[in-house]
């Protein structure tokens, strides 16, 4: 299989998805509540109460990108649940039947998220613009944080589907979606510097690749000082090769 | 065009696919029969690469499906019994997709879309969101998804499920079509027997994951041996006189009627009538549904009375 048909069956699976969601905007408006709850309530207080060391930065400042990281961290880590729904109704059996390799499938689907992803950070953006927060808003640094939000989906996005092809249900993905979700975000460095915590959890959030993502993020989105940024993005792909890679190898498992 | 060596497909210790062998010529519409669980399905999933066989392979257009799954895929086309359309997409949408990924060339996509579209009936509704369609319209839209790339080899499992008859009959046209134009080669379950029996040049009976009965359709129906004649006498009749006839069978005695099964019962009738005196006489053609009946039925009613009646019997006391 050439190099160009690969790309092609990948652009149009995640092409595929981008219509239904202009088919269906509502699912992507719902995802919006809980980011600006995040930065309305829990921003706006700590950021009265003065309570976290954030250096230089605000508290709503320090913790945008946190959230805008977060954010794309749901969609990414449950997006299992979809390709699961979507074995249900046939779709997975049907895109696995086709000449496509299933390494250009996971790829569509993985871009797929990150088409989502990018939806949810732009609406970050915007809310950052209503509530007033000051982050930089140079091009090269946007364009920076939506290339780092597209891997970012794409790298849990593969998780997910590597852990639904041995998971095979809706209800199994949802509880380990969960159980997975809380102790990413708490072990990381999204809403509290690392060196706040323990001294634990920091060596478990330096092996969180969130942690880096929110790095990366930040260091674009607030301190522009790129000398991590390096290493953050390629820790980020590494990790997306690898589950990528993975995924394709395991995703026929979903239909056994 | 497909040879299929000891295919075997286990869910735990239970064979569901028990050893199967068959070659099937390019160019035939085989037909693959079978009750609910005989493991038609399964068949069809292993040859198009998606279920793993326990043991055995198949070689379909050349390549082995368990080490070149990417040249069988791209040689087939499938049908899924179940629906595999995305509801929200349109109709359109679903084929468009399609074709791209088995790589229809791009001077030919709008044609071979408008083209299928029109074939099963959906031109008009073809940017609808298939949410929108009825069960049978959402049936077409599979059958035209199957046929758009025009596979060297076709499976279509239980493709006419829930069609009115007349799609169905243009279905058939246009599968005996392909087959004529293309040289395609066609795999088809089907519960309509009549359906079968119009379309297949060969017709396998699978039951409980075995081949029990592999033949065209008039081989299969001289298994029946000969016509069916059903006859009400008036008085009780004398059977040894009849069980003399050398053209008759076999004879049986239901409720009162007599079942005779008969070389040229067209011919041989009005002999047997001077044999005795009838109320009423019917006599047809033995079809497919008699022999399905005979051959699937047989193990049907063992694992009846080996379980049910068993158990049931059991339960009485
Ligand atoms: N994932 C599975 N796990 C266990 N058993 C299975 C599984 N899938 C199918 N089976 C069993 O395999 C057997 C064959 O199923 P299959 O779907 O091939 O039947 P079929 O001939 O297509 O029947 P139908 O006419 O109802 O479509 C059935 O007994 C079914 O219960
Ligand atoms: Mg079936």
């Amino acid at each position: 299989m050439n190099i160009i048909q690969f790309l092609y069956n990948a652009i149009t699976i995640a092409e595929m998805e981008a219509r239904k969601i202009r088919h269906d905007t509502t699912e992507l408006w719902t995802r919006l509540v809980q980011p600006a709850l995040w930065l309305l309530i829990f921003g706006e207080t700590f950021n009265a109460m003065r309570a976290m060391s954030t250096g230089s930065f605000s508290y709503i400042q320090f913790i945008t990108p946190g959230i805008l990281a977060q954010s794309v961290l749901f969609i990414a880590i449950f997006y299992g649940i979809t390709v699961v729904w979507e074995r249900d109704v046939g779709i997975i059996t049907k895109l696995l039947s086709t000449p496509a390799s299933h390494v250009s499938i996971v790829l569509g689907k993985s871009l797929a998220a990150s088409i989502r992803g990018i939806f949810q950070a732009m609406m970050i953006f915007v809310l950052a613009l209503i509530l007033e927060v000051h982050i930089r808003l140079d091009p090269i640094d946007i364009a920076g944080v939506f290339a780092v939000t597209i891997l970012f989906a794409m790298c849990f996005s593969s998780l997910s589907m590597l852990l639904a092809s041995f998971m095979k249900t809706r209800d199994r993905m949802m509880g380990i979606g969960q159980a997975l979700t809380m102790p990413l975000f708490f072990a990381s460095n999204a809403i509290y510097p690392i060196s706040a915590m323990p001294v634990w959890l920091q060596y478990i959030s330096k092996c969180n690749p969130l942690s880096y993502v929110v790095d990366a993020m930040r260091s674009m989105l607030l301190s522009g000082s790129y000398e991590n940024l390096p290493l953050d993005i390629l820790i980020l792909i590494a990790s997306t090769v690898v589950f990528v890679s993975l995924a394709s190898v395991t995703i026929k498992r979903l239909l056994e | 065009m497909i040879k299929i060596r000891n295919l075997t497909k286990k869910y735990e210790s239970l064979a569901v696919v028990d050893n199967i062998n068959l070659e099937i010529e390019k160019g035939e519409i085989f037909g693959l029969l079978g009750p609910n669980g005989a493991g038609k399905t399964t068949v069809i999933h292993m040859l198009a690469t998606l279920l793993k066989p326990t043991s055995g392979t198949a070689i379909v257009n050349g390549y082995d499906i368990i080490t070149e799954p990417g040249k069988v895929r791209s040689s087939i086309g499938i049908v899924f019994q179940a629906p595999s359309s995305d509801d929200m997409l349109t109709g359109y949408e679903n084929l468009k997709i399609h074709a791209f990924l088995y790589s229809v060339p791009s001077y030919e996509r709008e044609k071979r879309i408008q083209s299928v579209l029109e074939l099963v009936g959906l031109a008009d509704r073809q940017n609808d969101e298939v949410k929108k369609y009825s069960g049978g319209m959402r049936r077409r839209l599979e059958i035209a998804r199957g046929l758009l790339h025009k596979p060297k080899v076709m499976f279509l499992d239980e493709p006419t499920l829930g069609l009115d008859p007349s799609s169905r009959e243009m279905m058939w046209e246009y599968i005996q079509k392909l087959v004529k134009e293309e040289d395609m080669t066609f795999i088809l379950t089907t519960h309509y027997m009549e359906e079968a029996d119009h379309l297949c040049n060969r017709i396998g009976i699978i039951d409980q994951g075995k081949i029990i009965a592999l033949d065209t359709p008039a081989n299969l129906k001289k298994i029946i041996g000969g016509d069916i004649v059903k006859i009400k006498p008036k008085s009780y009749p004398n059977l040894e006189n009849l069980k003399k006839l050398i053209y008759i069978r076999k004879i049986e005695l239901i409720n009162g009627e007599i079942i005779m099964y008969v070389d040229n019962a067209r011919t041989n009738m009005p002999d047997i009538l001077l044999h005795l005196e009838a109320e009423y006489v019917e006599f047809r053609s033995p079809d497919l549904n008699d022999v399905f009946l005979k051959l699937a039925s047989k193990n049907l009613k063992e694992s009846v009375e080996g379980g049910f009646m068993e158990r049931y019997a059991q339960y009485g006391k």
